[in-house]
């Protein structure tokens, strides 16, 4: 951004647009929401994932492909990947200055947790309909 | 701009950083780790649906030694990640700012990530 007193542009004209965006509260609330979403949810999967790690892919199928647990884990995994996601972005933005980058990554990085959660949610509902 | 080359205060090469500190930083870094560790579960997963063979092979890589020191570090930073997020989320709502509160917390939350991780393993193996 140029700084130098010689623009002729007046200091509103350079002011404009690089103020507040007004939309910084909606991420930090969603973070928060997804946040306290994830304590039981996250609870439940590792009490989940402790009871089959002595099991095959039987129990599984089993375990997952009821309604229940379905839902469960599916709401785990939107939920995860979409505070993962919110939290990334802020680590980013804070530490690369570089505004190419900075954009490249963030847009990197919620690809790739928009993907896995699809994966993975798809992956669950293949299992719960028996496919 | 001439104000690029001011130094930072507190001048993060000889301050040393508060337990608080740490484990604000340490909360960050685990945020990133599990994201990174979701990969993990989101190939887990796809494999259960995949079916028995590719189940397994994923079982197989979990039980290696490298398998097992990726779960045990994930599940450490997922207990420390949440412990401390709720104190986060108290600090959210305006309370335990005071430094023996916070101080309080930190070993709270040191002790509730180390548990529960132990009662996790405890339970596995």
């Amino acid at each position: 951004m140029p700084t130098d007193s010689h623009s002729l542009r007046s200091a509103l004209g350079r002011a404009r647009g690089l103020g507040s965006a007004k939309e910084g509260t909606h991420h930090w609330w969603l973070q928060r929401v997804t946040a306290i979403a994830l304590v039981p949810l996250t609870m439940w999967l590792v009490a989940s994932i402790v009871a089959l790690s002595g099991f095959g892919h039987e129990a599984f199928v089993v375990w997952f492909g009821r309604p229940l647990n379905a839902t469960l884990i599916i709401l785990f995994l939107g939920v995860s990947f979409h505070h993962a996601q919110l939290g990334m972005q802020v680590v980013i933005e804070d530490y690369v200055s570089h505004h190419g980058w900075r954009t490249t990554l963030n847009l990197l990085v919620k690809f790739a947790c928009y993907g896995l959660a699809t994966l993975s949610i798809v992956s669950i509902l293949t299992i719960a309909f028996g496919a | 701009m001439a104000t690029q080359n001011r130094p930072l205060s507190p001048h993060l090469q000889v301050y040393r950083l508060p337990l608080t500190a740490l484990m604000s930083i340490t909360h960050r870094m685990t945020g990133i780790g599990l994201t990174l560790g979701t990969l993990l579960l989101a190939w887990w997963i796809s494999a259960a649906a995949y079916g028995q063979a590719e189940y397994e092979q994923v079982q197989a890589f979990l039980v290696s030694w490298i398998g097992l020191i990726l779960l045990l570090g994930f599940s450490f930073a997922l207990f420390f990640h949440l412990c401390n997020g709720i104190r986060h989320l108290f600090w959210d709502f305006g309370n335990y700012f005071e430094l023996h509160e916070t101080r309080r917390a930190d070993i709270c939350v040191l002790i509730g990530a180390a548990a529960l991780t132990a009662a996790t393993w405890f339970m596995v193996l």
